[in-house]
């Protein structure tokens, strides 16, 4: 189980939290002329690298919060958390 | 013979004067306070335990705590037995009933040994290679075979009667494992001030100080074990926990502790739990497991009364038991002859053989001084003896040691191996360490960390003591630095241990002339040398490969006595270094662990948590039958005396459709949503138009996830300016949440808008039927409920008996209907007063299955249309959809796939004979006397029994089912063997108009 550190609460143990995917994804603005395949793109399409990603996290059990966090997919180790309008310290 | 193995001195843990009776295979014997299951036994002299697992063999007990492989027993009776239970991990309690695995009749004569003469039959991926064909064989012959063949014990039918709790922990340093390294750590770290756990395994601390006879400072390494305990005791930021077992070592350095906490008492209190599973999140974790002696592979090593030489000493220091009074020490190594001076102080003298030429360590020394003839260059090539050892087939070795030279047969009670010794690194592994082989030892040690973890000791591959406290005090105090200001450092006694030579590199004998006994590696598995050839011969090349085929260090075991014997043989056989080779991947748990405890509390209707309307008791006093709706406990129907569930329902549903019915929705979503954004944001979430709903209506939305699918639906109203009330289906309510927050949070920040759950703080009751304006007229006398007064989706704040309460004009039933909110504390007392004027009016309450009812016929959609996999073209929301605006979804519903005629889209059936109920999930067939794989045109997602026409209907998705309205198809189940003609009508059975709603 891991251990993440909810930029608003402080370390808390997974079961609190809930995954949210790639947080690098943008999506289009509204009412935005947009080829299928680019929508497609941002429906379906994840990159599934093995190392650095770049996530959202929920803090469902606690502070409601979406939040970043940069963890290794392979190790788990989380480098960083922040808030949504903040860059990670690296 | 009770009793007639013990030792003479009584300077083990054993109380004598506290006797304890026991039933093995139901004959009853004792042994005394201190003792475990297995030196209980042995010391009444029985070795044969069990049935090993594929062949059947006799076995008996290989070791003496948790790297025993073979003495796995069935403890307690009825719905407290257990399989698989290891006997050398059982503490001797009053009453204690077991017995023996996998025999049957008897442990002493069982009819599966006929798989040992059949053994060349069962080789290794036997039944990979046999029961692959014929095809049809699977169902009915194979695999009820494997079933009945695989497995050990028996799992208990009836529910565990047992408690079992958890418990979340925290530390700064927790050590696992209480030998030398273990304790120094521990006080190390402590003294320093860090917030220490340690972790025993063991009903006692000392690990290998209580065996072997070691000076640490001025004490016996038993008495500095003990006086090192008692000063970890007295210091407050330290846990000890004897009888536990770290099994697992997670990720974020979160490790899973099972501690024995009854077991071992007679009459443990009600309130006691028999185990508690501990989550312990720890700043640091020292692996000080120490190490498992290895065995050695000869022919026939497997028969009771062979054991590893380690596990005969311990049985006689610390159980004061012998093993037998007949002993051969067969060794590789020094430590062996620790296990001789123990006999020799019994007056035993052993037959001792070293396969090395010879040597000059201390110990070995003092057993040349005391007179004992060792052979040296010598092994053991065979045994004899069917259900205890009797003799061995012993010889010289000859200059390459891979034949021998000469045999000659001895007499012996026990066989006592020793093939040096292997780390337990298994934690380590767990946590990610990449180990290296270490040429010193011959064993894998850990090396390049993942997590904050470190082996110290044994476990480390320091295999003497000065070292092993050396490095435990030394990594105690480094470690809690990293937690404390403190900074004292305990200084490392002096110690004195006997010197030990180099252990020879040899693990498996030659086999005698002409001969093939089976030669073990893993005992657990019942895998042999031979089998490990035949995998290499076959192509196996890759550890882990070989370990699949073979099955070697699989199971409950984990290889700890077989692994490295394994991998070591491996190697011989490519010509390999075993680094080369590698090892396999060792997984948690290192024992089994019960599922009880992993369990703990979370059972029964402590499984998920119980959410209650306010209103429950009443339901529960009017006799209502319950159903659960996520966590919800929800009415489903009140029978009235000799009801059926179909009746009940009839009756509530047709009362709403004639008279007025209550309905208890306080389990629908809530969700408050307060800002100056918030009709632009319900504008994007919704796929309908909001910029124009005015205060005091509500309106009904529809949801799309962002693939264009029907996410939710529900009625949003709109309080004032910047206020609005949503409500959600009570199934979606939390993901709903979820959604809004991540859109306001992550895609829209910029939108100022706050969400917040109001589930819990309204009590909604739903009001319907063609009287229900009548009487709420009554009981509402103050405001205007007419038409005009207030209209379909219209709302209204009200107060009766001084409590708020707000009336919405929504309906799901389809019928004329109110819902009335009130807080929830009041949710029960409004109840209670519409019930008592409605009585006029012949109201009723109905349940869940009623409301199916009455939304079915009305073809109304709800989640078994809304499954994930719908547009809203598919479900007849198209009408929902605003061509002028973008929402979430939107840009997915202009796909191609998703307006093709081929969809499947809602429509309703009608069985032709107007009587046949259709079960839900059943298929749309257009003919139902094809041969199978009938093409299959849709499914049945809702059913019901039509109380508007006294027949059944169902709602069903179907490929172009608009189109196929008028026609004639099947619903067939084949679960249920039943195949129904039915006729496509309109989703809209009842009103489809919708004239009732708005009178």
């Amino acid at each position: 189980m891991l251990e993440i550190k909810c930029p608003y609460c402080g370390k808390r143990s997974q079961n609190e939290f809930s995954y949210g995917g790639d947080a690098t994804v943008k999506r289009p603005m509204l009412g935005e002329e947009i080829s299928t395949e680019d929508w497609d793109n941002f429906v379906y399409f994840r990159d599934n690298p093995r190392g650095k990603h770049t996530e959202l996290w929920h803090h469902v059990s606690g502070c409601r919060q979406w939040f970043k966090a940069s963890r290794d997919t392979a190790t788990h180790e989380i480098f960083d958390t922040c808030k949504m309008n903040e860059a990670f310290n690296e | 013979m009770s009793n007639a193995y013990r030792t003479k001195n009584s300077t083990g843990l054993i109380n004598k004067n506290k006797k304890i009776n026991f039933s093995f295979n139901g004959h009853t014997y004792h042994g005394y306070e201190g003792d475990t299951l297995a030196s209980a036994l042995i010391s009444n002299g029985i070795h044969l335990i069990g049935r090993s697992f594929k062949y059947h063999r006799p076995r008996g007990f290989l070791g003496v705590g948790v790297e025993e492989p073979n003495a796995m027993v069935q403890l307690h009776e009825g719905n407290k037995s257990e399989p698989n239970i290891i006997a050398t991990e059982v503490e001797l309690v009053e009453g204690l009933k077991a017995k023996s695995q996998n025999c049957w009749p008897s442990v002493q004569f069982d009819i599966g040994e006929v798989n040992n003469l059949l053994n060349r039959f069962f080789p290794a991926g036997f039944y990979y290679k046999t029961f692959m064909w014929p095809k049809s064989f699977w169902m009915k012959i194979y695999e009820p075979f494997i079933r009945k063949a695989a497995g050990m014990g028996v799992a208990p039918l009836q529910p565990d009667p047992d408690r079992y709790e958890h418990n979340y922990e925290h530390c700064d340093v927790l050590v696992v494992g209480s030998g030398p390294s273990g304790l120094a750590s521990a006080l190390a770290a402590a003294k320093n001030g860090a917030r220490v756990i340690l972790a025993e395994d063991k009903a006692n601390f000392g690990g290998s100080l209580l065996t072997d006879e070691v000076t640490i400072g001025n004490m016996s390494g038993k008495e500095w074990a003990n006086d090192t305990v008692a000063q970890l005791k007295s210091l407050p930021n330290v846990i000890l926990k004897k009888r536990s077992q770290v099994f697992g070592y997670y990720d974020h350095n979160m490790t899973v502790m099972i501690e024995r906490v009854s077991d071992h008492q007679e009459n443990p209190s009600k309130y006691t739990p028999r185990q508690r599973l501990h989550y312990i999140r720890a700043g640091e974790v020292i692996v000080s497991t120490g190490s498992i002696e290895r065995p050695i592979s000869f022919g026939n090593n497997d028969r009771p009364g062979i054991l590893l030489a380690s596990a005969a000493k311990e049985y006689m220091t610390v159980y004061e038991t012998l093993v037998g009074k007949k002993p051969i020490i067969f060794t590789n190594n020094d430590t062996a002859y620790s296990t001789a001076l123990e006999f020799l102080k019994n007056d035993i003298t052993p037959v001792i053989l070293d396969t090395r030429n010879n040597s000059n360590g201390e110990l070995v020394k003092e057993v040349k001084q005391k007179g004992v003839n060792i052979r040296f260059n010598s092994g053991i090539a065979d045994t004899k003896g069917h259900l205890k050892i009797k003799s061995a087939v012993i010889g010289e070795l000859d200059k390459d040691k891979e034949n021998f030279t000469s045999l000659e047969s001895i007499d012996c009670d026990c066989i006592c191996m020793s093939g040096g010794w292997t780390p337990t690194v298994h934690l380590s592994s767990q946590a990610g360490n990449k180990l290296k082989f270490n040429e010193e030892i011959d064993a894998f040690v850990p090396d390049k960390k993942r997590q904050r973890e470190s082996a110290v000791g044994a476990a480390n591959g320091s295999f003497t003591l000065n070292q092993s406290l050396a490095e435990g005090f030394q990594v105690g105090f480094d470690l809690s630095n990293k937690f404390t200001d403190n900074n004292i450092e305990t200084n490392t006694p002096n110690s004195k241990e006997p010197k030990y030579e180099k252990h020879e590199r040899l693990w498996c004998m030659p086999l005698p002339q002409g001969k093939k006994p089976k030669r073990f590696i893993d005992f657990q598995n019942d895998v042999a040398v031979s089998d490990v050839e035949l995998a290499i011969r076959e192509g196996f090349r890759s550890i882990e490969h070989v370990k699949r085929y073979t099955t070697l260090g699989m199971a409950g075991d984990q290889g700890k006595t077989s692994n490295l014997n394994g991998l070591q043989y491996v190697s011989n056989i490519e010509k390999k270094i075993v680094p080369e080779v590698g090892h396999t991947t060792f997984r948690p748990p290192y024992t089994p662990v019960t599922i009880g405890a992993i369990v703990g509390r979370e059972v029964g209707n402590h499984y998920l948590p119980t959410r209650k309307s306010p209103i429950h008791n009443w339901h529960e006093e009017k006799n209502a039958v319950f159903v659960a709706a996520g966590l919800w406990q929800r009415p489903r129907y009140y029978p009235k005396e000799s009801e059926n569930m179909n009746d009940a329902v009839n009756r509530e549903a047709a009362n709403v459709r004639k008279n007025v019915g209550i309905c208890d929705v306080t389990t629908l979503g809530k969700i408050d949503i307060k800002g100056p954004d918030a009709p632009e944001f319900l504008n994007r979430v919704y796929t309908n138009a909001w910029l124009k709903l005015p205060v005091g209506k509500a309106r009904y939305g529809v949801m799309l996830r962002e693939d264009g699918m029907v996410f939710d639906d529900g009625t949003t109203s709109r309080l004032s300016e910047n206020h609005f009330h949503m409500t959600t289906t009570t199934a979606q309510a939390a993901n709903v949440l979820s959604h809004l927050e991540y859109y306001l949070q992550v895609v829209w920040p910029e939108l100022d808008v706050n969400v917040l759950s109001t589930t819990e703080q309204w009590s909604g009751i739903a009001v319907a039927g063609p009287k229900s304006r009548e009487l709420l007229s009554k009981l509402f006398p103050n405001i205007d409920l007419s038409n005009e007064g207030l209209p379909f989706m219209g709302l209204v704040d009200t107060n009766i008996d001084g409590i708020f309460a707000r009336i919405y004009r929504i309906s799901f039933s389809g019928e004329l209907a109110y819902e009335v909110n009130v807080e929830s504390n009041f949710g029960l007392h409004m109840w209670k007063r519409i019930m008592d004027e409605g009585k006029a009016f012949n109201i009723e309450p109905y349940g869940t299955e009623a409301l199916s009812t009455l939304r079915i016929e009305m073809g109304h959609v709800a989640g078994a249309e809304l499954d994930g996999r719908a547009v809203p073209f598919d479900v007849g929301l198209n009408g929902m959809v605003s061509k002028k605006k973008d929402f979430i979804g939107k840009r997915s519903l202009s796909k191609e796939a998703f307006s093709s005629e081929d969809r499947q889209t809602i429509v309703g059936l009608v069985p032709l004979d107007k009587r046949t109920k259709i079960p839900e999930g059943s298929h749309i067939v257009e003919n139902d006397k094809v041969a199978s794989p009938v093409p299959k045109l849709g499914h049945v997602s809702s059913s019901c029994w039509s109380v508007e026409y006294n027949n059944p209907f169902s709602i069903a998705i179907i490929k172009d089912g608009k189109n196929k309205i008028g026609k004639n198809l099947f619903a067939v189940s084949p679960l249920k063997d039943i195949s129904i003609p039915v006729e496509v009508v309109s989703s809209h059975y009842v009103d489809p108009d919708g004239e009732r709603v708005r009178s």
